[in-house]
């Protein structure tokens, strides 16, 4: 119990951190007494910067690296599989690819595709991939099988994702190049309201989903006898992981490793798997880890930004290797 | 009050039926197993029963209601189940699985209240587990991981609890101390138990009732006793009717058949490691004058060529003697694991006497008290290996 206070007390400490250093540090920085000038009574190009560029951006990373850690670990807990995530099994691509088919659409008609609409459209493509996933899973039961898959998935949904990229015209292209590797950049105020409107509520149904969830953790026999209705259970595990991603995935593209990395992470730091204690944790976590690479994205080359699965891959990556090591002697 | 009655019930997996028409019928507070071989359906039943597999046709019901009109939450109040499936239960104490078992009876979260704890509590120290409440389930060790599960499966408060082979893959000491928790439960609680197994010999002791599975249908159902009797269980798996021994539910390798070399005098169980030591040497072999009453005597019928024995309560009569001699002359050796001759079997030593003139090898084999740790130390092994 004691522990678990504790890392909740330092996942939100770090939250706070991090939210003040990403408004605090740019290609223009201020001081902790100025930030908060500007926050209370700003005015002129400071308080644009920080109150259109940087709190827009900042709130949508906290949010969808909530929400990207949260559909990894509804993933993981619907596939029994420690590593499954979003990206991991190809469900982010198949958002993405949507998506780009959309923009191109809607940007060769000229008229733009409102946020809300390519939340749905990603939504969509995020059901199909999971699908195509689902499809697999039921026929080879074997847990690194499902991983190849998804990832295969992934791979066939970002080729197919170029091939409509080189059909828009070659001004959208750079816009959509951006979108479709990963970034938060150019997000304003009214995005983050959709953000809002769509992961919070998730946010709250998943953490009423954390009784089924841990007697599914048990199997699906046990959490049956339990007096789970598998099926209502199991479509909304899928409905919600593939929304959740599916909403990063519409404002910022693909963002690699989040999904299966820091679920896993926040696991092996509270020591449990409690569902009660790894929802909100794995939110929280989701927060902090995509602040810290945003952060990392925007000063490490500034004045040139990285696309934040560069950042992400690079923190992530090692650590779903490392789940598949230490499980190589148990069937992944 | 039958807690689980079953009516016509056909069950298997789609449109393939694995058992067929099957009535079963369990009351509070009795111990019912289903014995049957490999692959006869045992599993099947008990998840049909279960409600975890939906019935082909025929109904389960439970309480007197149709299984298939009940939602998982009702059966779980009423039913809880172990299964032979593996968990994988990343970063789980023990107690973590145990309180799952609670789920049923907690709110929308999932929240235990303090009787929920209390019971939990209790039903560690009735498995005997308390050692273990903190431990991380993954790395107890299979005994004691199956006593976790059947804690779970008792914490749930079950009227009626499904088990598909609570024994198997667990050492003596973790059989019998599940086995021991179930009666305990069944008395205290008055559960009713419905569950599969291959140890027959345990079965035999557990069950009041007994269910046996065969190609597809319910081939018998009765106590015990009546299972285990005129050859039936060696019937039930297609195995030699010599080779099962059905007072103590055990089976017998398979008897070594040609013309006898060997003659063995044995009785109050000493010959039985020797009948065994033959078999496993492929040696043929004859014993006699056994009494039919002797311990000896299911072993010896099992694995020996011939047994020439005396009715129970008789003293060894000279006719079966001479019998005996008959077939002795043709052994090249006498093998006498018996001490002494008692009033009974006096006449066996006139055998001694008859190897003896015909110059035929005699040994004599005590073998028992404190067996030697290392047998193959002992140098040469009592008996000579076949040529």
């Amino acid at each position: 119990m004691q522990r678990c206070v504790k890392c909740f007390l330092l996942l939100s400490v770090l939250l706070v951190v991090l939210t003040a250093v990403n408004l605090m540090f740019g290609s223009v920085s201020y001081s902790l007494s100025e930030l908060f000038g500007i926050l209370s009574h700003g005015n002129g190009t400071d308080s644009m910067v920080i109150l259109k560029i940087r709190l827009p951006r900042t709130l949508a990373v906290i949010l969808l690296g909530g929400a990207l850690s949260l559909s990894g670990l509804l993933l993981q807990n619907f596939f029994a599989n420690p590593i499954a995530g979003p990206f991991v099994l190809g469900i982010s691509s198949g958002a993405k690819f949507a998506v780009s088919i959309a923009m191109t659409v809607s940007l060769s008609v000229g008229t733009a595709i409102s946020s809300s609409g390519l939340v749905i459209t990603a939504f969509i493509g995020s059901l199909a991939a999971m699908g195509t996933v689902l499809a697999i899973s039921g026929r080879v039961k074997r847990m690194s099988v499902l991983i190849v898959a998804g990832v295969m998935n992934g791979y066939i949904c970002s080729a197919l994702t170029e091939l409509v990229i080189s059909f828009a015209d070659d001004s959208d292209i750079v816009n959509l190049h951006g979108w479709s590797v990963g970034t938060f950049s150019g997000t304003d105020m009214d995005e983050v309201k959709i953000m809002a409107v769509v992961v919070i509520p998730a946010l709250l149904l998943t953490f009423m989903l954390s009784k089924p969830m841990g007697a599914y953790q048990l199997g699906e026999a046990y959490a049956s006898n339990m007096g789970v209705n598998i099926k209502k259970f199991r479509a909304e595990l899928i409905v919600l992981s593939s929304l959740l991603s599916a909403c990063v995935t519409a404002f910022a593209g693909p963002v690699s490793f989040v999904g299966s990395a820091v679920p896993h992470m926040v696991r092996g730091m509270l020591g449990t798997s409690k569902p009660i204690i790894i929802i909100p944790a794995s939110f929280l976590g989701g927060a902090v880890f995509c602040l810290f690479c945003d952060l990392m994205a925007r000063v490490l080359f500034a004045p040139s930004e990285l696309g934040i699965s560069t950042i992400t891959a690079i923190f992530g990556a090692p650590v779903v290797v490392t789940i598949m090591l230490r499980r190589g002697d148990r069937q992944l | 009050m039958s807690k689980i009655e079953t009516h016509s019930l056909s069950a298997g997996y789609g449109k393939k039926i694995v058992v067929e028409n099957a009535e079963i019928e369990i009351k509070s507070g009795e111990i019912v197993s289903l014995i049957g071989a490999n692959g006869s359906g045992k599993s099947t039943i008990l998840k049909t029963i279960a409600g975890q597999l939906e019935a082909v046709s025929g109904t389960v019901y439970i309480d007197g209601r149709d299984i298939s009109k009940m939602s998982e939450s009702e059966i779980s109040v009423k039913l809880s189940i172990m299964t032979t499936e593996k968990v994988r239960a990343e970063l789980m104490t023990c107690k973590d699985v145990v309180e799952s078992g609670r789920y049923p009876y907690t709110g929308r979260l999932g929240i235990l209240s303090q009787r929920d704890r209390d019971i939990v509590r209790e039903t560690f120290r009735l498995v005997d587990g308390v050692e273990l409440v903190n431990q991380d389930f993954n790395r107890i060790s299979d005994g004691q991981r199956q006593k976790i599960m059947l804690a779970r499966a008792i914490c749930q408060e079950p009227d009626i609890l499904v088990l598909d082979e609570p024994t198997s893959y667990l050492d003596m000491k973790h059989k019998l101390e599940l086995l021991k928790i179930l009666r305990k439960l069944v008395r205290e609680k008055n559960t009713a138990v419905i569950m599969s197994m291959h140890e027959l010999d345990l079965a035999l002791k557990i069950s009041d009732r007994m269910i046996c599975v065969k190609n597809n249908f319910i081939d018998r159902t009765g106590t015990p006793e009546e299972i285990f009797s005129e050859g039936y269980i060696s019937e039930l798996f297609g195995v030699d009717t010599l080779c099962y021994n059905e007072f103590f539910g055990t089976p017998e390798l398979e008897k070594i058949s040609g013309e006898p070399e060997i003659f063995v005098i044995g009785g109050m169980g000493k010959g039985i490691p020797v009948y065994r030591r033959l078999e496993r040497m492929g040696v043929p072999f004859v014993v006699g004058v056994l009494h039919e009453n002797d311990i000896d005597f299911p072993v010896a019928k099992a694995l020996s060529c011939k047994v020439i024995s005396e009715k129970a309560f008789e003293p060894v009569s000279a006719e079966r003697v001479r019998q005996a001699e008959k077939v002795l002359q043709k052994c090249r050796k006498l093998i006498c694991c018996v001490e002494k001759f008692g009033s009974m079997n006096s006449l066996n030593r006139e055998l001694l006497e008859f190897a003896k003139q015909k110059e035929i090898e005699i040994e004599h084999l005590l073998v028992g008290g404190s067996a030697p740790h290392t047998p193959r130390q002992r140098g040469k092994p009592p008996l000579e290996t076949r040529d």
